[in-house]
C-alpha cells in the first residue's frame, strides 16, 4: 500500500504542475477533446492538456509503456482516476481508439500494428470511427455484406455502413468486412482497419429525432485496403467483434450512473425541486418524488453493483450484457422523470422560450432512446444473459 | 469499503451453505410445518448452530461471542434462507445480542449475553403494535410505581414470540406516539404474571405472536440503558435487522429462482424445452439482473453496520427495499414459470412466495424503506 501512497504523491504533484487552470473547470461541449489529424482546438489549453497527458501515457493508464501507455497496474490506474476527479480534470481525450480499439490491437493485432497505432492512439494523434452495421445488419451484425476481395497486396472494399460515430471527423476506420462470402456467416468475416483518406471512402451525416448527431453514413467504393491493416486472421474476425462489442458495452453500461454517458448532467432530484417547487425542503409533488425516489434507489444499488463487479476483478463478458441493458433502460428512464418534472419546459425545441439547459434536457432525452439500441439492443443483451449466463436452451 | 467477501466470512458462508444442505433442506422445513410444531423451529437444529457458533457472532469475544459481525452474520442467514430453515438466529443473535449490547449496561450484558452464546437463552423483540411496521408509534408505556416498572400495553407479530425465553418489550416512559424521545426497552421473563403471549398463526408457517401486558411488573434492573433515550439507538438495532433479513431475503431469492431456471430447461412442451421460448428467457434475464443488484446491496449494507459507516441508515433501507422487491418478483414468476405444480402444496416452490410476503413485511415494507430514503437522502 506504500507504493500506492508514494504513487498519489507523484501523481498530485503532476498534476499540480501541469493541468492547465481552465482544465479544471467544468467542460463546455466545444472544448471536447476528440483529437485526431484535423482537430480544431477552441481553447489553447486543452491541446496543452492532451499533449501533456499524452506523453505520459495517462490518457490510456493501463496500456503497457511501450507502446505509448502509461503502464499503471489497477490500483494505480484507480488512483490516477481518484486524483483526476479531486482536482475536477476535464478528460484530456475522448477516443473510441482507446475505449474500443486498443485492447483489440492489444489482444489480437501485430506487433507492426502495435507499434503503428497504438502510440497514435494514445497521444490522440489519429482519430479513430467504428464500422459495424450496415443498413441491412443491425442486431443480426453478422450477416453484413460490406465485402472485402483479396488483391494479392490488398482488399478492395466494396459496401456501405451506418450508425459510424463521427465518421465525417475520424482519420482511421476499424470495419468488419466479408472476406469468405461462401463460408458460414459467422466465419467469413475480417476485422480490417482503412486510412478514410484513401480514395473511395466518403461519408454523410445522418439527423436523429434529437436533431444533429455524430452519426454517419459510410460508403466504400472500390477501396484499396493494404493487406497488412487486416487484423487477426482472415475470416476470424467475428471473434474480435464480439471482444470489440464487450469493451463498447462496459463503457455505454455507465450511461446507468447520473453524470455518465449520453445526457445533460442534470439531477434529476434537483430538476423536480426546480420545477415542481418544494414543500419543506422536498419535491412538492409527492407522485413525482415517488417515481424519482425508486429512480434513485435503483440507481444507487446499479452503481453498488459496478463497483462490485471491479472489487471481485469480473472479466467482462456476460456481465457486460448486464450492465449494457440496465444502465441503458436505467438512463431512459432518468430522462422520461426529467422531462415529466419539467412540464411543458421540458418539451422546447429553440430558444424561443426556452433556455440553453432545458433544450439540451429534451435534446437528451430524444438522444437517450438510441443508448438501449446502440451496441447492441436491450433485447440482444437479455438473450446474452439467458444463453450465456441462465444457460437457457436455444 | 470493498463489496467483496473476506476469507473469513466466506469461509462462514460455506459452512452455512453445507449446514442447510446438510441438515435442513427444505423437507426439514415442511416436516416442521406439518408437525405443527408449536415453535415452528427444531431444538437439536439449534443447537447445532449454537456448536458452530452463530449464536454469538455479533457479541464481544469478552462475553463468549467471536465479533464478526454483520457480514459474518449475513451470509450465514443468506444461506439458510435458501432452504428456508427456521431458527431463532434472527430474534435472538441479531436483535437480542444488538439491543442488550448497544443499550444495556455491563451487568446486563454479563447476565444475558453468555447464556445466548450458549444457547440457554432465546430472546424475541416486541416492537410494532399496529398494521404496519412503525418503530416509533408506541402506546405502550411503562410507568414506575414505587421499585416496580409497571408496563401496559399490546404487541403484534413479534418474531418469534412464541418461542422466545426473554422478550424485550419497547414502551414509552414519556412523549407521545411517533416520537422518538421517551422510548425505552425492557427486558421481561416468558412467564411474567401480567405478560400474555398468543402464538399466531401465519401465511409462512413459523413463529410470531402477538402480546399483551396487562399491570405486568417489572423489576428496575428490567429496564435496558437509560429511560427514555433508547430511540436512536433502536433504530440502528432495527437497520441491523434489517440488514440480516435483507441476507435471508437474498438468499431465499436466489434458490427461487435456480430452481425455476432449472426447471425451464426440464419441462418440455411442444415438444422443446420451454426455457428455449424467449418470452421466458428475457424475464429470466431481467431477475437475473435485479439479483445481482441485490447482491451489491446486502453486502454494501452489511459491510457499512460493521464500519460503522454514516451511510448505514441510507444502506439498511436500499437493502431492505431492494431484497424486498427482488423477491417479490422472483416468488411471483417462481410460480407463473413452474405452471399447475407451481400452486400445488405438494411442490416446494409455493413455500418461496409465503415466506416472500411474510420477509417483506418485517421490519418495514418496500413502501416503508422507499420513503425513508427518500427522507434522508432529502428528495
Amino acid at each position: 500500500m506504500e507504493y500506492l501512497e508514494q504513487f498519489r504523491e507523484e501523481v498530485r504533484n503532476w498534476l499540480e504542475e501541469n493541468c492547465p487552470p481552465s482544465m479544471r473547470t467544468p467542460l463546455v461541449p466545444e472544448e471536447e477533446v476528440w483529437g485526431g489529424r484535423n482537430a480544431e482546438y477552441v481553447n489553447p489549453e486543452s491541446k496543452l492538456w492532451l499533449e501533456r497527458m499524452g506523453e505520459k501515457g495517462w490518457t490510456a493508464p493501463n496500456l503497457p509503456k511501450e507502446y505509448g501507455g502509461g503502464g499503471l497496474d489497477r490500483d494505480q490506474t484507480k488512483v490516477l482516476h481518484q486524483e483526476l476527479f479531486r482536482i475536477k480534470a476535464r478528460p484530456a481525450l475522448n477516443s473510441f481508439g482507446i475505449w474500443m480499439l486498443a485492447p483489440c490491437i492489444i489482444e489480437f493485432g501485430s506487433e507492426e500494428q502495435k507499434r503503428e497505432h497504438l502510440p497514435k492512439i494514445i497521444k490522440g494523434e489519429i482519430r479513430w470511427c467504428q464500422g459495424y452495421s450496415e443498413p441491412g445488419s443491425g442486431s443480426d451484425l453478422a450477416s453484413l455484406s460490406t465485402k472485402a476481395e483479396d488483391m494479392g497486396d490488398h482488399y478492395l472494399v466494396n459496401g456501405q455502413k451506418v450508425w459510424t460515430s463521427y465518421a465525417d471527423k475520424a482519420d482511421w476506420i476499424f470495419a468488419l468486412v466479408r472476406t469468405g462470402p461462401k463460408e458460414p456467416k459467422h466465419n467469413g468475416i475480417s476485422f480490417l482497419l482503412i486510412d478514410m483518406t484513401t480514395e473511395g471512402v466518403s461519408t454523410k451525416p445522418i439527423s436523429l429525432i434529437s436533431g444533429k448527431s455524430p452519426f454517419c453514413e459510410t460508403f466504400f467504393d472500390n477501396v484499396k485496403a493494404p493487406k497488412e491493416n487486416l487484423v487477426g486472421v482472415e475470416n476470424s474476425g467475428w471473434t474480435i467483434a464480439k471482444k470489440l462489442l464487450q469493451h463498447e458495452r462496459n463503457f455505454i453500461s455507465n450511461f446507468g450512473l447520473a453524470g455518465g454517458g449520453t445526457g445533460s448532467g442534470a439531477d434529476v432530484v434537483n430538476i423536480a425541486k426546480k420545477y415542481l417547487g418544494e414543500t419543506n425542503g422536498q419535491i412538492a409533488n409527492s407522485a413525482h418524488r415517488e417515481n424519482i425516489t425508486l429512480h434513485k434507489m435503483k440507481e444507487h444499488a446499479f452503481g453498488l453493483t459496478l463497483q462490485r463487479s471491479g472489487d471481485e476483478g469480473a472479466k467482462a463478458s456476460a456481465a457486460s450484457s448486464m450492465f449494457k441493458y440496465y444502465g441503458t433502460e436505467h438512463n431512459k428512464d432518468r430522462y422520461e422523470l426529467m422531462i415529466a418534472a419539467m412540464g411543458n419546459k421540458g418539451l422546447g425545441w429553440t430558444n424561443e422560450g426556452f433556455s440553453d439547459d432545458e433544450q439540451a434536457i429534451t435534446k437528451a432525452w430524444l438522444r437517450t432512446k438510441a443508448n438501449s439500441i446502440e451496441g447492441g439492443t436491450s433485447e440482444v443483451q437479455l438473450n446474452v444473459i439467458s444463453r450465456r449466463v441462465l444457460d437457457l436452451p436455444n | 469499503m470493498k463489496l467483496i467477501l473476506t476469507e473469513e466470512q466466506q469461509f462462514l458462508k460455506d459452512t452455512a451453505q453445507s449446514f442447510a444442505r446438510d441438515k435442513t433442506p427444505v423437507t426439514h422445513f415442511r416436516e416442521l410445518r406439518d408437525k405443527e410444531n408449536s415453535q415452528c423451529w427444531d431444538e437439536s437444529v439449534w443447537k447445532e448452530m449454537v456448536e458452530l457458533g452463530w449464536s454469538g457472532i455479533l457479541v464481544p469475544e469478552q462475553f463468549g461471542g467471536s465479533e464478526f459481525g454483520m457480514a459474518g452474520i449475513s451470509v450465514i442467514m443468506q444461506e439458510l434462507g435458501k432452504t428456508l430453515t427456521p431458527s431463532p438466529i434472527l430474534s435472538t443473535s441479531v436483535l437480542g445480542v444488538s439491543a442488550i449490547n448497544m443499550l444495556g449496561s455491563d451487568e446486563q450484558k454479563e447476565n444475558y449475553l453468555p447464556k445466548i452464546v450458549a444457547g440457554e437463552l432465546t430472546t424475541a423483540l416486541a416492537i410494532d403494535e399496529g398494521n404496519h411496521h412503525d418503530p416509533f408509534a408506541i402506546d405502550t408505556t411503562a410507568v414506575l410505581d414505587g421499585d416496580k416498572w409497571v408496563l401496559n400495553g399490546k404487541k403484534v407479530f413479534v418474531v418469534d414470540g412464541a418461542s422466545a425465553d426473554s422478550i424485550l418489550l419497547v414502551a414509552r416512559t414519556s412523549g407521545k406516539s411517533g416520537e422518538s424521545n421517551g422510548i425505552s426497552v425492557f427486558v421481561a421473563n416468558k412467564d411474567s404474571a401480567g405478560l400474555d403471549i398468543t402464538k399466531i398463526s401465519t401465511a409462512d408457517s413459523r413463529n410470531y405472536a402477538n402480546i399483551e401486558m396487562s399491570e405486568l411488573k417489572l423489576d428496575q434492573n428490567a429496564l435496558l440503558g437509560e429511560k427514555g433515550l433508547a430511540g436512536e439507538t433502536l433504530e440502528k438495532i432495527l437497520d441491523l435487522g434489517r440488514i440480516a433479513i435483507s441476507a435471508e431475503m437474498l438468499g431465499n431469492t436466489e434458490e427461487a429462482f435456480e430452481v425455476t431456471v432449472n426447471y425451464l430447461k426440464e419441462r418440455k412442451q411442444f415438444g422443446v424445452q420451454i426455457g428455449s421460448f424467449q418470452a421466458l428467457q428475457h424475464r429470466a434475464a431481467k431477475m437475473f439482473c435485479e439479483i445481482e443488484l441485490t447482491k451489491s446491496a446486502v453486502i454494501a449494507a452489511m459491510h457499512a453496520a460493521d464500519e460503522n459507516s454514516n451511510e448505514l441508515e441510507r444502506l439498511s433501507s436500499l437493502a431492505k427495499f431492494q431484497a424486498g422487491e427482488t423477491l417479490h418478483l422472483v416468488s411471483n414468476e417462481a410460480i407463473q414459470m413452474h405452471g399447475g405444480i407451481g400452486v400445488t402444496d405438494e411442490y416446494d416452490i409455493g413455500f418461496y412466495l409465503k415466506r416472500a410476503r411474510v420477509a417483506e413485511q418485517i421490519f418495514g415494507t418496500s413502501e416503508f424503506h422507499q420513503a425513508r430514503y427518500a427522507d434522508i437522502s432529502g428528495f
